[in-house]
């Protein structure tokens, strides 16, 4: 975690760099079903940040060896495009975005019902175009939209959003600055209804106190994101289905 | 040609409760019975699958709105060859895994190694899904009366979802186009549609397909529909007056 | 991949339409699909563009880094050119390093660009045979309905006149926008049977025999080209299409320049 120095992270009534309060989130836009080729998809925006998510399968997974004979690998690619951050990333996989990769397919796998689909994989892309961190939360958020759209039988969405610790406090939802300069910052994905935690990670230096009260906070915000991702979803589905409820079709 | 109206993915199950659910939501205590696209937890029923919940003959499901076609037994599809072995065919199906077609299938009689001659990848078949094991290994066959090589027309593509709407209520809609268009037709449960006839009919059954894929949800479906090809046909007909 | 396999019967559908001028989505042969292009939609890059060709959908980026020149050309910024054919746009595209579909369309788009004196190279010069702007274009395909070259021709360009060199954030003196002195628009039109169809789709693509791709500039001067894949052109064919090509060229550019 980086060093502030003089600068002020949060001011004295409170108010972070951006203008939020400490339990504020970024505004936040979904939607789903946005490609035509993949199964499923969805685009987000989150603050600064710009992320589309698709989903191929169940399909024959490839190279055969991996196959599962019991249930359906997910398989999820996090990828950042070369422009999505300020200096040019070389494109291509690398240390972090295989890391990140690994840790959303096994958090999306939990909600899966992945026996339904034996020796098949279900794939997940996550591109990311314009970073202002927080991506891999925004990108699990936007890719369990994907999967719901793609049809894919799961236990529920999945929500994501991080805290961490700036100028002192405990923050929610880190910006690009505040993820420069803060002091710990903690990305959970959880699953809405049971509140169980599928993705944990932290760096930096919190007490358990300060963990503890993040948590929780973000448990909230997690609920608020969740309602999103539903809107997304019944927004894209939903387009006149009240009317059909007209006698002349009931009464065919 | 096959009764495809009488399939049994008619949309005379979407009853009139059209209530949109997303996986996990709550659907019912223990009091109905979990069907398709739910599951249990603690007794309770939750959805699994993005679709409109229906409640029929004792059971909670959910008519899913999209998602790969799953094969169930019994289905008819349209399938592309799309390998061929010594004593087999494979078929794409549009479900997650292509499916074998035995040479004990097929309405011919094939010796060992002379399977492509009968049959060659790019070829397309009316084939009826023969059984589905419980490793989800899929096999399908020709032997049922009017399962055949297809040749001629276009094969569409929809989601095998809005299968239901392309047929109609008792098969209203696809009567519908098939009056209009005078094209013949065949709608696989797979979501593949094979459209014989006049190629600009051809084309007119098509985009009318289309229109009724983008438009499943709306009200008055058939009503838009018939306006739709009605006025499709006139102005073809001007256009030869005019001409 | 089962993706790849089109069906005989729609194979010869196209084939009976083509033979009468006419194609699968009642388009006539030199037309194109609706073209959408929308700049600035990345703000991490220097310039950017989304472009949608039908439902062919490219987003260009432009970053500008500080590098040094190459030995022949001393005085002169660098242009780079990378694509993208990420698995989210396609069944058929797979994970991993550019295969060589990817690199031939960067390498179609960045001779367009570069034959055609788009860039001032000579502007972009900080310190000749030391310092120099690098421009690097990056294209990430993330729908492929058919035609990828256009689009991503269309795509780099459009990104690039939405560009702004950065030199405030080098402390190197004001920013200033990239001095673009061409627009070169490739035009691809391929040949199934004997028909010659411009802005191929999807499935027209697939079934071509062969496909040539004619960038031309706003003086109707060819600056690159590209012939793809096993089949071939009469040279009757070829003048046909690079006459049609610069037509339509001349439409399509005005997407770019307001």
């Amino acid at each position: 975690m980086g060093d502030s120095g003089d600068l002020k992270l949060i001011d004295d009534s409170g108010k972070r760099l951006d203008g939020r309060k400490l339990d504020e989130l970024r505004p936040i836009k979904i939607e789903a079903n946005v490609l035509r080729r993949a199964d499923g998809s969805a685009y987000l925006e989150w603050g600064g940040n710009k992320i589309l998510a698709a989903v191929y399968g169940p399909r024959e997974a490839h190279p055969r060896h991996l196959q599962d004979p019991t249930k359906a690998i997910v398989q999820c690619r996090y990828n950042m495009a070369a422009f999505s951050v300020m200096d040019r990333k070389r494109p291509g996989p690398d240390r972090r975005s295989v890391e990140i990769s690994k840790i959303l397919s096994e958090a999306l796998a939990y909600v899966v019902f992945t026996e339904q689909f034996p020796r098949t994989s279900i794939d997940v892309f996550i591109e990311v175009l314009q970073a202002d961190a927080g991506t891999r939360c925004s990108g699990l958020t936007a890719a369990s939209v994907a999967l719901a759209d793609a049809g894919i039988p799961m236990k529920d969405l999945i929500v994501s959003c991080a805290f961490g610790k700036v100028g002192g406090k405990v923050v929610l939802d880190l910006y690009k600055e505040e993820d420069n300069l803060g002091e710990a910052d903690v990305p959970i994905a959880v699953v809405p209804r049971t509140e169980e935690i599928v993705l944990l990670q932290m760096d930096g230096h919190l007490t358990v106190e300060e963990l503890n009260h993040g948590l929780t906070m973000t448990m909230d915000a997690c609920k608020y994101i969740y309602g999103l991702q539903r809107d997304a979803l019944k927004n894209r589905y939903s387009t006149g289905m009240d009317n059909e409820e007209n006698p002349k079709e009931a009464s065919k | 040609m096959k009764n495809v109206e009488k399939g049994p993915d008619s949309s005379n199950e979407i009853k009139v409760e059209r209530e949109l659910v997303i996986p996990g939501d709550f659907l019912s205590e223990k009091d109905l019975k979990s069907g398709m696209g739910t599951y249990n937890d603690t007794e309770r029923t939750y959805a699994s699958q993005l679709g409109v919940k229906n409640i029929r003959a004792g059971y909670i499901n959910v008519v899913p709105l999209g998602g790969r076609y799953i094969p169930r037994s019994g289905d008819y599809v349209i399938g592309n060859i799309i390998d061929i072995g010594p004593s087999n065919w494979l078929v794409d199906i549009k479900a997650p895994y292509p499916a074998p077609l035995h040479v004990n299938e097929v309405p011919w009689r094939v010796e060992f190694g002379d399977t492509a001659r009968f049959l060659f990848v790019g070829d397309t078949i009316l084939a009826k899904i023969q059984n589905v094991d419980e490793i989800k290994r899929v096999h399908v066959t020709m032997n049922d009366h009017d399962l055949r090589k297809l040749t001629g027309g276009l094969i569409t593509e929809i989601s095998h979802s809005k299968v239901p709407r392309v047929i109609g209520k008792g098969g209203s809609m696809i009567t519908l186009i098939k009056r209009y268009t005078k094209c013949r037709m065949f709608v696989g449960q797979n979501g593949r549609i094979w459209i014989d006839g006049n190629a600009d009919d051809i084309m007119v059954a098509v985009s009318t397909i289309e229109r009724i894929e983008a438009e499943a949800q709306v009200m008055g479906l058939t009503d838009s529909i018939k306006d739709y090809l009605e006025e499709r046909y006139s102005e073809r007909s001007e256009e030869i007056e005019t001409k | 991949m089962n993706e790849e396999v089109i069906s005989e019967i729609n194979r010869n559908f196209i084939y009976q339409l083509a033979e009468k001028g006419r194609r699968i989505d009642n388009r006539a042969p030199d037309e194109f699909r609706p073209i959408g292009v929308e700049k600035g939609v990345v703000n991490t890059a220097e310039g950017s563009a989304r472009v949608h060709i039908g439902r062919t959908d490219v987003l260009a980026g432009v970053k500008i880094g500080i590098g040094e020149p190459f030995p022949d050309t001393p005085a002169k910024g660098v242009l780079t050119t990378n694509a993208e054919l990420i698995p989210l746009a396609s069944p058929t595209f797979e994970f991993g390093p550019p295969r060589e579909d990817s690199i031939e369309l960067a390498r179609v788009v960045d001779r367009g660009i570069r034959e055609s004196g788009t860039i001032d190279l000579e502007k972009l010069c900080l310190e000749e045979g030391e310092k120099v702007w690098i421009v690097f274009i990056d294209i990430h395909v993330l729908d492929y309905d058919g035609n990828l070259f256009d689009a991503s021709a269309l795509g780099a360009l459009a990104a690039l006149t939405d560009t702004t060199v950065p030199a405030s954030r080098f402390e190197l003196g004001d920013d200033f926008k990239l001095p673009v002195l061409h627009y070169p628009i490739a035009c691809t039109t391929v040949k199934v049977e004997n028909t010659l169809l411009l802005d191929p789709a999807l499935e027209e693509e697939k079934i071509a025999s062969a496909r040539l791709t004619v960038t031309t500039d706003e003086n109707k001067d060819v600056r690159a080209m590209q012939k793809g894949k096993s089949g071939s052109f009469t040279l009757d064919e070829v003048k046909k299409i690079i006459t049609s090509s610069q037509e339509v060229a001349e439409k399509n550019r005005k997407k770019i320049i307001e």
